[in-house]
């Protein structure tokens, strides 16, 4: 469904990606471990278009389509979903309203919903995502605390069901109670839609507890150094990621 | 009704949302805003100007000895005043190709049946009447130079409150007529001031009588049809003591390509605890010449407030003013500018603090784009005894690509020691990776500018009522689209 062959790529001059390599197949879940700069949230970047990077050599493609002929737009479209590490503030502009907006460009014309019917199921999904009801009305991530930030991606998430969500840090930066709404949450939406594949990029081994993965991949230095099950994470938990490299 | 005129902070949230009836609206934009409706003006007084033209104007008005020496003055003013060497670039704007007379219709009309079909086309296809169905408290439009239209409600004639076009308010109440006409902005105040008392010709009166809280804003649309033609209308509002209204003035125009000139003169009494507020939704097509000067005299702890949002016009000049004069008295200019390609919006304000414990709130937003220019020009002025006043003036400006210029021209002369006063000016680029962020989730590229752009003036917005609100939002993504790459 979902396959990287032979990427690499710079920023500016800069080499930043080496020759990585990876196929997710429908409903798997994998999982990037690696070390701060080892280039797992420039991947993300990358897979969703950032225009700060460019792909020197090998391809990225879902579905068979060639995404690097895509704009930014067409890869949402075509399914492709990461919920931010830091996602940025829009001041003044109200988040039912950005919402229903991306609803409803997910969705085709006769799915279309109007103001009130879209708010009944945004109220719906917040609720089963235990996203307070007031954060709806706030604006765009306009002034949210770092868990409120994530608890809004995730809410998007639920609205956009892609075919591949990657997670970027989704669990960094958030108290044990809220870590654990949120992946509730992203557990549930994944128990919805069996068929939504899961990039997970984590430093930490307690998000596994809700989302268990298929793969592990480690990241160092821009290369993907090893792929495997869960023994990769067990070893990095003991020796760590340099005892990794040095092996 | 009572919901419609609350500010509402969600009125964008419907809009941006309403992809569809934005995109509508787009595809209907010439249909609906860049139509000529074709019929016969009755009178026509020709292009250029010269006394004579000055002359016929006051006679075909029946006008009195004093209105016609004043438009003579006022004439004269004009001949020899230079064009301002400041602000946009006026020295194309050719006075002798203009129309200063047009007469769409002879008879005033006060209900809608009784308007001429072309023109109710017209206005349909504006949609005022569905507006007026909506929340329309009363009506006044004017068409070409002529106010054809009008409508107030009775309970509100019963109240004292006169709502009528300028020259209908010259014949009916003389006194109050003289009394305040050209009082605060005279005939020699600038160029375009004089050349709207010689030629003036509709606008709207409005005398709130004392204590008459009107909850319900009042409006009047303005429409430039033919082509060539200078709109010059002149407007007068007094707030009577403890009185309050809302006026609002929206504009739109055909499409021509030829330049025309709006040059219109608004006066503002707001006598002692009196409020006004008065929104300008300005849409003017982009041959326009815009070049307003509005002014309010604001009285002991009265309150004006100007909201003034520019989004068409091919050069507007506009810095509406308040002059504090009695103590307590607070003036306050919100102000919207969106210029596109091949505009350049001058706007700004002016405050000058003539009494004690006065205080004043400046706050200018502009965007420019695809190549457009806005320029925020400001005068804050506060003399020698005004003490304890305050002001607070911030002006953010939003630039949408390296093609587009922004300036900002602020004045501040303050002559008394024991006042506060704070400025704050911002200009940003649009950011890349708020774009970036809005584009992953399957917006537009256009949608993502759209709405930054609408978060962006949203502090101002939510002073609209809702209608209104819309309209501009879905305005700007009319303008937006498009002006990417």
């Amino acid at each position: 469904m979902f396959k990287i062959t032979n990427l690499s790529v710079n920023s500016d001059t800069t080499k930043i990606l080496t020759k990585i390599n990876l196929t997710i197949q429908k409903g798997e879940i994998h999982a990037f471990m690696g070390p701060n700069g080892s280039g797992k949230s420039t991947l993300t970047k990358v897979i969703m278009g950032h225009p700060d990077y460019q792909i020197t050599a090998g391809t990225i493609k879902m579905n068979r389509n060639d995404l690097s002929k895509l704009s930014v737009t067409e890869r949402s479209l075509q399914g492709i979903f990461v919920a931010f590490q830091y996602p940025v503030e829009i001041p003044g502009v109200n988040f039912s309203n950005y919402l229903r907006l991306v609803y409803n460009n997910h969705q085709p014309k006769n799915k279309q919903l109007p103001v009130f019917k879209f708010r009944k199921l945004l109220k719906e999904k917040a609720k089963e995502l235990a996203v307070p009801e007031k954060l709806l009305d706030r604006n765009l991530n306009e002034n949210l605390s770092g868990g409120e930030k994530k608890k809004m991606e995730i809410l998007q998430l639920a609205l956009i069901k892609p075919q591949l969500a990657i997670l970027d840090e989704a669990d960094s930066g958030l108290d044990l109670d809220a870590l654990k709404i949120i992946f509730q949450g992203i557990q549930q939406i994944k128990t919805e839609n069996p068929q939504m594949s899961i990039l997970l990029i984590t430093h930490y081994q307690r998000v596994y507890e809700f989302l268990k993965p298929d793969f592990v991949h480690l990241m160092q230095q821009g290369q993907i150094t090893k792929s495997g099950g869960m023994e990769i994470v067990k070893a990095i938990n003991q020796h760590g990621y340099h005892e990794k490299e040095t092996k | 009704m009572k919901k419609r005129q609350n500010n509402n902070p969600n009125a964008l949230e419907l809009l941006t949302a309403d992809q569809k009836t934005v995109s509508n609206i787009n595809q209907d934009y010439k249909t609906k805003f860049g139509f000529a409706d074709e019929f016969s003006n009755k009178i026509d007084l020709g292009t250029g100007i010269d006394q004579k033209i000055v002359r016929e104007i006051s006679e075909l008005k029946h006008e009195d000895n004093w209105m016609l020496q004043k438009r003579l003055k006022a004439f004269q003013h004009f001949c020899e005043a230079p064009l301002p060497k400041w602000g946009a670039d006026l020295s194309h704007i050719d006075f002798q190709k203009i129309h200063y007379y047009v007469k769409a219709a002879s008879d005033q009309s006060k209900t809608w049946n009784e308007v001429p079909d072309t023109i109710k086309n017209t206005f349909e296809k504006l949609g005022i009447p569905q507006a007026e169905r909506k929340f329309l408290a009363g009506v006044a439009t004017q068409y070409e130079s002529e106010v054809i239209y009008q409508n107030l409600k009775k309970k509100w004639t019963d109240q004292g409150i006169i709502f009528l076009d300028t020259d209908s308010a010259y014949k009916q109440y003389p006194e109050i007529f003289q009394e305040y006409f050209g009082k605060i902005i005279p005939e020699t105040d600038n160029k375009f001031a004089a050349l709207n008392t010689a030629v003036w010709s509709g606008g709207t009166f409005i005398y709130i009588p004392k204590g008459v809280k009107l909850k319900m804003p009042l409006q009047a649309y303005f429409r430039i049809n033919t082509q060539n033609m200078g709109q010059f209308e002149r407007t007068l509002i007094i707030a009577d003591e403890d009185s309050e209204i809302h006026y609002i003035e929206g504009c739109t125009a055909p499409m021509y390509s030829n330049d025309s000139l709006h040059s219109a003169v608004v006066e503002i009494v707001v006598k002692k605890n009196a409020r006004v507020r008065y929104t300008t939704l300005q849409n003017w097509s982009t041959n326009v010449y815009n070049l307003v000067t509005k002014r309010a005299l604001v009285h002991e702890n009265a309150v004006m407030e100007w909201v003034d949002c520019n989004l068409g016009s091919k050069v507007t000049m506009k810095y509406p003013a308040a002059i504090l004069v009695g103590p307590g008295a607070h003036g306050e200019i919100l102000s919207i500018a969106l210029a596109g390609k091949g505009q350049h919006l001058d706007a700004g304000a002016k405050v000058i603090h003539l009494a004690p414990n006065t205080s004043s709130i400046i706050h200018s937003k502009s965007i420019c784009h695809d190549g457009g220019r806005s320029s925020y020009r400001g005068l804050l002025k506060i003399i020698p005894g005004a003490t304890n006043s305050k002001s607070k003036i911030v002006c953010d400006a939003l630039i949408l690509d390296d093609r587009s210029r922004t300036d900002t021209y602020p004045t501040n002369d303050i002559r008394e020691k024991n006042v506060e006063t704070a400025h704050e000016a911002s200009v940003s680029k649009i950011n890349e990776e708020q774009i970036f962020y809005l584009m992953s989730r399957g917006l537009t590229e256009e949608q993502a500018n759209a709405l930054i752009v609408s978060g962006f003036i949203e502090p101002i917005v939510k002073e609209l009522p809702l209608e209104y609100a819309m309209e501009l939002n879905a305005l700007i993504n009319l303008t937006m689209e498009g002006s990417i790459g």
